[in-house]
């Protein structure tokens, strides 16, 4: 379990970074936190010939206020989103989730952009930044883009990243007094990636949803923020609509089937992560139970 | 601590001021290993060390047509690639059977696969070069021109008379059959109501935190083979590798000193370690093999992988009237040498049922080969097997006919004061205490307490469940486990110990030391028959050069055989000391006694010589003594238990839990275990001793499962897929003991090493099913992942 021999550069800039990266083509791959990159490697799963470390770049750090968006340079540590005030303060969905992602040796290496740019299906912040309805810059020679999160995330490990461009910071709209968060997983033990899992965003008054946006993970091939919700906005949530969402939900998905779950199984766990969810937000335990027995 | 019986002789040699018997001490090793001075054999370097890397069959069952390692070879630092047929000129294969089970057969094993591999894992090629990387490098320009052949990977199937026989020599795929008939079954039954159920193991593995790890070091010069490996039985691996290579024992040495982790995944002889020291003797240089994680996931012995049906038959007073059991075991596709793979299922055979009084016994087990890894003993061997068993249906039993799970125990575990006993698959029993566990471990969960709170809480829709499993464990083997089918495998121990020039302590000890605590248990016994304070006592374990012959430590022996050895040897030179005190004092021996490392008066404890005085007169004026005394400062002692095949333990654990019955997710709330190890020689090892082991069996219960498709492929040989317990999931565990010591030797010493994991999941799967019953579902398989639970209730 030894790595095929890379060549290494540590990037001085991001234009150093987007240099080497261009001159490499595919061949190259980003050195951000390394903790799903070397795993991969160790195993041979992934054999490039120049690994690009952006490891150092400062402008890559930082989680600021700008206007009413958080911006997260990629190169921030799970553990700094879990410390991080101004996340606690704005976009608490992404605090509330990062304690579920892995144990606190790989929180304290692995980054935000890492794991955006890896785009695991059963990662917990490309769901979390597609509920908060986040926006990934990217950069490339040609310049920057803006992507939103729904249309950032492609397939199994795929993203509209291109090979010479890369991941620069996250940009989540900040969260209005109104806004409150659900998030929760089912996973094997705590750390592993989800069963499934549901990061959602919602406004809440007068007893129903103005707004909510439900970003489920471990669903399919990549997040999906659910068309269902639209059932449960500017209506009465009884039982019988709480169902119907839930019906409706199960046929949107299109979940794996794998070591841990049928597919059937993992539409029965987002249904009951929605009544979960629902009976949070709107404080009403008794729509937990409503479904399903 | 409760004490069922005091023995005869009242500890005299043990209950001495100063004593560390029964004292949870530091274990002297720990220093070592904090600071990162352990000797792992993954860690040595020696010069000229090259490394071994293995091409391994990516098919289940194929022919090798070709090997072609032309570019390899020319690849930097490759020293060499040797292929099975090569290997064959410096080793002979094996074959891992023992006469005393009777028909067991298998077929020779090699050391490389030669023509043919039988599991996706097998070693084809070994690539030896200056690193591992550069090996790993070589390998992937080896190319292999397979056949794949049809794989037999269901147990079920591998008896159909259409299944391809994968042995052809053998005739079929049943390795082994074993039955028992005892008492009269049919009549037992016929006068009760009856319950059945298929019970279900998931095939499940050791995970070892050091993986297996060899340096062989053939020196042609001496024609000595050194061989330093992470092994729990240095003895056993000088035997086989002499044995193999050609070479007498005395031209084999090997050197065990610390180990990562065994839980008896390291007590096996395997394929690539004897190709490593074949290597070694073909190169005439060291080389190093150290398995990686997917190696050791598809090459680690496997274990448990079970169907069992059992019946059992009950009256309405809760009078167990008979067990009746059908195993079935597939082991891969050779029984592993020399312990062979016939052992688990046998002891399946010989345990259920064991805790109870019921006469009537019947049992069937067969053992398949299958194209799958290799299947062997791994920590409480066959325990959780039976254990699930047994205990699964004497809660369905208790179910039937609307008793509690306690009462129906009550009413029939073998009574405390009916030993010396033997069950009906005659096993003895010299003194065993399930009824006094069982008291005390409903004092320490507060069983009723419990009760009320699960019935509250049903109210509430919240599923909790109590589990309850009795046991019994296999501990101190003596010769009838392995020595009398013919493998030379020790099953006694030695120790010596010996006074240095300064007054302290030297001790060799043919047990070894896992982590487990030997050194611990050994400077405990040492000192404290000595006299001598702890920190003089230095333990010196792990090479057959320097320690006495013996067994090693596995099969929870170490304590209740090295330790009486290190008490009889301890009590001969103290004998010895006291002789020349005498003489020096001119006084007799027993007026005399040793304390805190120096010679008193027994009377009075006054002080008199200290030890290193005394030593010193005896090394260096010699000429002082009086006439005619030759002092003896070293003493040596055998011990093996000769009256009782093993010395049984007992126990019982109980597992409180929450079913969420909307996602199947189980969460474990708390654990209980009382046990019964006899003599307590160091509470705080036995203790974590119990925890390890149950965290090994809530793994089992919940986690743990080498998935393989219906190729023979493995589908999770790695530590995110392969799920093992965390400290996230595990509940506190609690543990407690009731001590009856056994009378077969003076340290009264039993096993603790396998208890915990031999009752754990059975008191898991017993809890679940207590928590599901209001909902109508019984789940007889482990491990009990949401998926089984959810479709168990019918969600999915
Ligand atoms: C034991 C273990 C458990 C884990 N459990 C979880 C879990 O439960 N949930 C979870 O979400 N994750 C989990 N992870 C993964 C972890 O969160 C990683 O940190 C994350 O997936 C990748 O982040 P990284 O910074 O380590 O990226 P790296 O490993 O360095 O890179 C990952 C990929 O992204 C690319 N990349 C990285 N940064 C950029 C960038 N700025 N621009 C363009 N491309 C880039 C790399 O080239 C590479 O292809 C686990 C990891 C381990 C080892």
């Amino acid at each position: 379990m030894k790595a095929a021999a890379f060549a290494y550069a540590r990037a001085t800039s991001v234009v150093n970074a987007l240099e080497l990266l261009a001159m490499h083509g595919d061949k190259a791959k980003v050195l951000s936190g390394g903790q799903s990159l070397m795993p991969a490697m160790n195993l041979r799963l992934l054999s490039p010939d120049i690994l690009v470390d952006i490891g150092g770049l400062a402008e890559l750090r930082g989680i600021t206020v700008r206007g009413d968006l958080l911006v997260i340079g990629a190169l921030t540590r799970h553990v700094d989103l879990l410390r991080s005030p101004e996340v606690a303060l704005h976009a608490r969905l992404l605090r509330d989730a990062v304690a579920h992602v892995a144990h606190p040796a790989i929180r304290n290496r692995g980054t935000i952009g890492g794991s955006l740019a890896h785009a695991d299906p059963a990662s917990e912040l490309p769901a979390c930044v597609v509920a908060l309805d986040a926006t990934i810059v990217v950069r490339g020679s040609a310049g920057e883009r803006r992507i939103t999160a729904t249309e950032f995330f492609r397939g199994i490990y795929e993203t509209a990243l291109l090979p010479d461009e890369l991941l620069v910071a996250v940009e989540v709209p900040v969260a209005g007094q109104a806004s409150t968060f659900f998030f929760q997983e089912y996973a094997r033990r705590h750390g592993d990636y989800a069963v499934v899992g549901l990061a959602a965003r919602a406004v809440v008054a007068a007893g129903r949803f103005s707004a909510l946006r439900l970003g489920f993970f471990a669903v399919g091939d990549r997040p999906l923020l659910a068309a269902a919700a639209g059932k449960l906005i500017d209506a009465t949530v009884t039982p019988a609509l709480l169902a119907e969402a839930a019906a409706a939900l199960a046929d949107e998905l299109d979940p794996q089937e794998d070591q841990q779950a049928t597919a059937a199984m993992r539409r029965h766990l987002a249904t009951v992560l929605l009544r979960r969810c629902v009976a949070a937000l709107l404080a009403r335990p008794e729509l937990e139970t409503g479904v399903g027995k | 601590m409760t004490v069922t019986r005091a023995p005869a002789d009242a500890l005299s040699v043990l209950d001495r001021p100063n004593s560390y018997i029964g004292k949870t001490v530091p274990r002297p090793n720990l220093d070592r290993l904090l600071q990162g001075r352990g000797q792992y054999v993954s860690d040595l370097e020696l010069p000229r060390m090259a490394h071994v890397v293995f091409l391994r069959s990516p098919h289940a069952h194929a022919k090798i047509a070709a090997i072609d390692a032309d570019a390899a070879r020319r690849m930097p630092g490759v020293v060499s690639i040797v292929t099975g047929r090569e290997l064959e000129a410096v080793i002979t294969p094996w074959v891992g059977v023992l006469s005393h089970l009777k028909g067991l057969k298998s077929a020779p094993q090699h050391a490389i696969a030669v023509d043919r591999v039988c599991w996706q894992g097998e070693a084809v090629a070994a690539i030896v070069a200056t690193s591992r990387a550069a090996a790993e490098d070589a390998m992937e320009h080896i190319s292999v021109d397979y056949e794949e052949l049809e794989a037999v990977t269901d147990m079920r199937a591998a008896l159909d008379p259409a299944a391809l026989v994968i042995h052809a020599a053998l005739g079929d795929n049943l390795a082994f059959e074993r039955t028992l008939d005892a008492g009269d079954v049919d009549h037992a039954l016929s006068g009760s109501e009856l319950v059945e159920a298929d019970f279900v193991f998931g095939r499940h593995t050791g995970v070892t935190l050091e993986s297996r790890a060899v340096v062989a070091d053939w020196n042609a010069a001496e024609a000595r083979l050194t061989i330093y490996q992470g092994t729990q039985a240095p003895h056993m691996v000088q035997n086989i590798a002499a044995l193999h290579l050609g070479l007498r024992e005395a031209q084999v040495r090997v050197v065990c000193k610390d180990v990562g982790g065994s839980f008896g995944i390291k007590v096996h002889i395997y394929a690539d370690e004897m190709a490593t020291y074949a290597l070694s003797k073909l190169l005439r240089r060291p080389v190093k093999f150290v398995a990686d994680r997917v190696e050791s996931f598809n090459t680690d012995i496997h274990a448990r992988d079970h169907r069992c049906r059992g019946r059992i038959g009950v009256r309405p007073d809760g009078t167990i009237t008979a067990f009746e059991i059908d195993d079935l075991t597939g082991i891969g596709p050779y029984s592993m040498y020399p312990r062979t793979s016939a052992i688990e299922a046998n002891q399946v055979v010989n345990l259920v049922g064991g805790p109870y009084a019921t006469a009537n016994y019947r049992a069937r087990a067969r053992v398949v080969f299958q194209n799958k890894n290799v299947m062997c003993q791994y920590r409480a061997v066959g325990h959780p097997i039976a254990c699930s068993v047994t205990e699964g249906l004497v809660d369905l039993a208790a179910a039937k006919i609307g008793m509690d799970p306690v009462e129906i125990r009550r009413r029939n575990l073998i009574a405390d004061d009916a030993y010396p006993c033997a069950s009906p698959s005659g096993m003895k029993f010299e003194q065993l205490s399930h009824h006094a566990s069982l008291t005390k471990l409903l004092q320490m969960m507060d069983y009723d307490a419990l009760r009320a709170e699960q019935a509250a809480l049903r109210a509430r829709n919240v599923h909790r469940g109590i589990g309850i499993a009795s046991f019994i464990e296999v501990t101190n083997p003596s010769a009838a486990f392995y020595g009398v089918g013919g493998a030379k495998i020790s099953s006694q121990d030695g120790v010596a110990v010996r006074l240095d020039a300064q007054g302290s302590v030297i001790c060799q000890t043919s047990i070894t030391e896992q982590g487990q605590g030997s050194e611990s248990l050994t400077a405990q016994i040492v000192g404290s028959v000595l006299g001598v304070s702890m920190e003089r006592v230095r333990v010196i374990l792990g090479d057959t050069d320097h320690t006495p012959y013996g067994g090693g430590t596995w099969a929870s022996r170490g304590a209740g055989i090295g330790g009486e050895a290190a008490l009889q040897a301890a009590k001969a030179l103290r004998q010895n000391i006291l002789n020349v005190a005498a003489a020096i004092l001119q006084s007799t021996p027993a007026e005399l006694d040793i304390v805190d490392n120096g010679i008193v008066n027994a009377a009075d404890g006054a002080p008199r010589i200290e030890l290193n005085e005394l030593a010193r007169i005896v090394y260096f004026r010699p000429d002082t003594l009086p006439p005619g005394i030759q002092p003896e400062l070293m003493a040596t002692r055998h011990f093996v238990p000769r009256q009782y095949p093993f010395a049984f333990t007992n126990g019982v654990q109980a597992s409180w839990l929450e079913v969420d019955t909307e996602t199947g997710f189980v969460k474990l709330l708390k654990h209980w275990v009382v046990e019964d190890c006899g003599t307590i020689i160091n509470p705080q090892l036995v203790d974590e001793q119990i925890r390890g082991g149950v965290v090994q069996g809530l793994g089992a219960a919940l986690f743990e499962k080498c998935i393989y498709d219906e190729r023979g492929q493995l589908t999770n040989a790695n530590m995110a897929d392969y799920l093992v317990p965390m400290s996230g999931e595990m509940p506190d565990i609690e543990v407690g003991h009731v001590v009856s010591p056994t009378q077969e030797s003076e340290l009264g010493a039993k096993g603790a090493g396998e208890a915990g994991t031999a009752g754990a999941a059975a008191a898991v799967a017993n809890a679940v099913n207590d928590a599901l019953r209001p909902l109508d579902a019984t789940i007889t398989e482990i491990p009990l992942t949401p998926q089984v639970i959810l479709s168990a209730l019918g969600r999915i």
